[in-house]
């Protein structure tokens, strides 16, 4: 396929004409989504042949536009493949690497999970322990991962891991792309504040991985991770909902529903953080203005940062609010689940839940000095770490 | 809709920005304050007639430019930057957008020259009017004259002509023909004026207050943009200085402590960008007013606030002096909190739009 002009009208037309020769009620869903992307209507930043036409990033909506109503992706199974696998593989990946991944990546017939974050590295990922160890053709790899959501259905996995103990910590990772049915592969739930499993544990013991699943060059793992923890922080904060939506519409309903539990304080209170939703939606509209002309920048962290702090203190209203009803918790059992979802449980789910958004994805004290020295230029404080190597850190 | 700035509207921003670092860098306005009227007349023709911000909001076939709010923002984060001395929130937004909603010839016949920059005029009405509250009703029209005091009134003092709201219509005096008596005032660059009339020759310019409601809430989004200005140059000082400033040995600034606070104050004005765009923009297409205009005014009105107070907390002793010229931009900010509705004010009348209903 070669590479056409692309704007809004030639785009619109193009996916009509492709739904007018792929009626959605007459095909597979798997089959539909495979032939979207082969006509480059998937992600439409993305180069032709692997799903895009190389568009502007911002025409998406228009594709999106026309695609309303037919079979649409798995975001939630599909959040870290497309946010975070996919920009990363089509940045570092080789070209045999970008086919391999990219088309079941999108149409979820692979899903993928994160192997980043351990036990003793969590804000401090670039000091991660799991070894990679060169054998031939193949690297052995040994570690335990953690925060692992989606491990026990995913097919592939991003991976950091150190190949270089004797230099400092961030120049001896890694990245590779993870096989999860390889053997020494091993998935355990992780039991979480609300009571179930969102996440895992994923333990490593003699894993083989061909040196072909490596994306980057040995030694070049963290500058490729910063890749990918860029489009997690725009995909956890840059998405605008409607006004008044997401956590807001949930108090909202409920204060809507319920007159007697109305007080003064509350209003005040409410309305204060009301406003704040509406300029952080309008700030994150602002952003994917700004993202149309470019790439992801810092600024999608202030955006994360904002949401944290608001679907923390809505939830905590809602709460509040409810007086005797608060009191109740809808259930504790130890089961896995998914996706987070605010909206079909109660509110003292979206209360304890909420609370890992300032911690997932980046903690927000660690958004805060990103913020405060990449945008402002602040210095970086003394670092005691930087150029030790990995081996002789105290630990 | 777009919330970023256009090419001309940058173009014009530059103008304005040259314009005021040659003229008129905080220091020189520091200079002025405190020291008689801290009003440059100067800088004010020069930006009124050269540059032409004056006639922005006046249609061509009125003798101004016939440019949007959306440019006027422009223009207002750019004089809030440089907390500017100069009327142009009082004469070319406020009395302005009462003359042009008047619909009378007596007020087409004013707007030609102010447009130009020959007429400053001012909106005869207490800056802490909220644009929720019933209309000012403290001064009585009768047989052509007016009679009548209003206190805290912006832009009086420097005014050729004032646009007064007397007896259910809109009025036109010449500040030659009031008492106008400056008052010693916390916001220094923006002075506010006790405005008595005594039997003052009156020419009746709108037979209703329509115009005034609309200038009230141009006045409220707008100003929004003047706040983010403000808080723009708090947080851009405040970072030079922090990245300046040694103790223990290292730049204040690679501090957590400090790095924190301003990465969230960096964000606050991220936020406050946004939503004065969006007011901007709703005045414009006069679409979502109701919801655009209150939500900035809350929102900036208290970012302005708090960009200036910890631009002061984090100059430390150099930031309670008054050789330092932040101090103006907290001045600026606080009273520019109370203008035009307080926070509060703009927070309460969301609750309609919002539908969070008070509580009975």
């Amino acid at each position: 396929m070669t590479a056409v002009t692309v704007d809004e009208a030639a785009l619109k037309e193009r996916a009509r004409e492709f739904l007018a020769g792929h009626d959605p009620a007459a095909m597979e869903r798997l089959e539909f989504l495979r032939a979207r992307y082969d006509a480059g209507l998937a992600w439409v930043h993305f180069p032709p042949g692997l799903g895009g036409l190389g568009a502007p990033r911002g025409l998406q909506v228009v594709v999106e536009r026309e695609f309303d109503g037919t079979p649409q992706l798995d975001v939630g199974k599909q959040g870290i493949g497309l946010g975070m696998a996919a920009p990363t593989v089509l940045t570092f990946g080789t070209e045999e690497q970008k086919h391999r991944f990219l088309r079941p990546l999108w149409t979820g017939e692979e899903i993928w999970c994160q192997l980043f974050s351990e036990p003793g590295a969590g804000s401090d990922l670039a000091t991660l322990a799991t070894r990679a160890v060169r054998d031939g053709d193949e690297w052995v790899v040994d570690g335990q991962k953690v925060w692992t959501s989606g491990a026990h259905l995913a097919r592939w996995a991003i991976l950091v891991a150190r190949t270089d103990p004797d230099v400092p910590k961030h120049r001896g990772l890694t990245y590779f792309v993870c096989d999860m049915h390889a053997p020494g592969v091993e998935v355990r739930p992780l039991r979480q504040v609300t009571g179930e499993a969102e996440f895992n544990e994923v333990f490593l013991t003699g894993v083989r991985l061909p040196d072909t699943l490596r994306l980057g060059a040995v030694g070049d793992g963290w500058r490729v991770a910063q890749t990918t923890l860029m489009n997690e922080r725009v995909a956890i904060g840059g998405t605008p909902g409607r006004r008044g939506g997401g956590m807001t519409a949930l108090v909202a309903e409920a204060w809507r529903a319920r007159p007697e539990l109305r007080t003064h304080d509350l209003h005040r209170r409410l309305l204060e953080l009301w406003v704040e939703a509406e300029v952080t939606r309008l700030a994150a509209v602002r952003l994917r203005e700004q993202l149309a002309a470019g790439a992801p920048g810092p600024e999608g962290s202030g955006m994360k940062l904002a949401f944290a702090r608001l679907n923390q203190a809505l939830s905590g209203v809602e709460v509040e609010l409810l007086r005797e009803e608060g009191l109740e918790y809808d259930d504790w059992t130890f089961r896995r689940s998914d996706t987070v979802d605010f909206v079909g449980r109660g509110p003292g789910y979206r209360y304890l839940r909420a609370k890992g958004n300032s911690i997932e994805g980046g903690t927000s004290e660690i958004l805060r000095t990103i913020i405060a020295e990449r945008v402002l230029g602040l210095p970086a404080e003394p670092r005691v770490d930087k150029d030790v190597p990995w081996k002789d850190l105290p630990r | 809709m777009t919330l970023l700035y256009s090419e001309v509207e940058e173009e014009l921003r530059a103008a304005v920005r040259a314009l005021l670092a040659d003229r008129c860098p905080p220091s020189a306005v520091l200079a002025r304050a405190g020291e008689g009227p801290a009003h440059d007349p100067g800088l004010w023709k020069a930006l009124a007639g050269d540059i032409g911000v004056a006639g922005l909001l006046v249609p061509e076939e009125l003798g101004g430019a016939g440019a949007t709010p959306r440019e006027a923002a422009v223009v207002l984060e750019e004089l809030g930057r440089g907390v500017a001395p100069v009327p142009y929130l009082t004469s070319s937004v406020m009395a302005t957008k009462a003359l042009l909603g008047a619909g009378t010839g007596a007020a087409a016949a004013l707007l030609g020259p102010i447009a130009e920059g020959e007429t400053t005029a001012a909106l005869a009405v207490s800056l802490a009017t909220s644009p929720y509250a019933a209309p000012p009703d403290a001064v009585r029209a009768a047989d052509g004259v007016l009679t009548g005091r209003v206190t805290a009134v912006a832009g009086a003092d420097v005014a050729d002509v004032l646009v007064v709201p007397a007896s259910g219509a809109l009025y036109a005096v010449e500040t030659g023909d009031a008492d106008v008596r400056p008052v010693v005032s916390l916001d220094v660059t923006r002075p506010v004026a006790v405005v008595t009339f005594d039997a003052a020759p009156a020419t009746l310019v709108a037979p209703d207050l329509a115009s005034l409601r609309g200038a009230l809430e141009l006045g409220a989004g707008l100003l929004a943009s003047e706040q983010l200005g403000v808080a723009e140059w708090c947080l851009t000082s405040t970072v030079a200085y922090v990245k300046e400033r040694r103790q223990f040995a290292r730049p204040v600034g690679s501090f957590q402590a400090i790095k924190h606070r301003l990465a969230d104050l960096w964000l606050a004005v991220v936020q406050a960008r946004a939503a004065a765009r969006n007011a901007a923009e709703a005045l414009t297409t006069g679409v979502d007013t109701s919801t655009a205009v209150p939500v900035a005014q809350a929102w900036c009105g208290s970012v302005a606030v708090r960009a200036a107070e910890e631009c002061l907390q984090l100059h430390g002793g150099i930031g309670m002096t008054w050789e330092h010229p932040l101090h103006l931009f907290l001045k600026r900010a606080k009273a520019a909190e109370i203008a035009l509705g307080t926070p509060g004010d703009h927070r309460e009348a969301l609750a309609g739009p919002a539908g969070l209903p008070a509580p009975a």
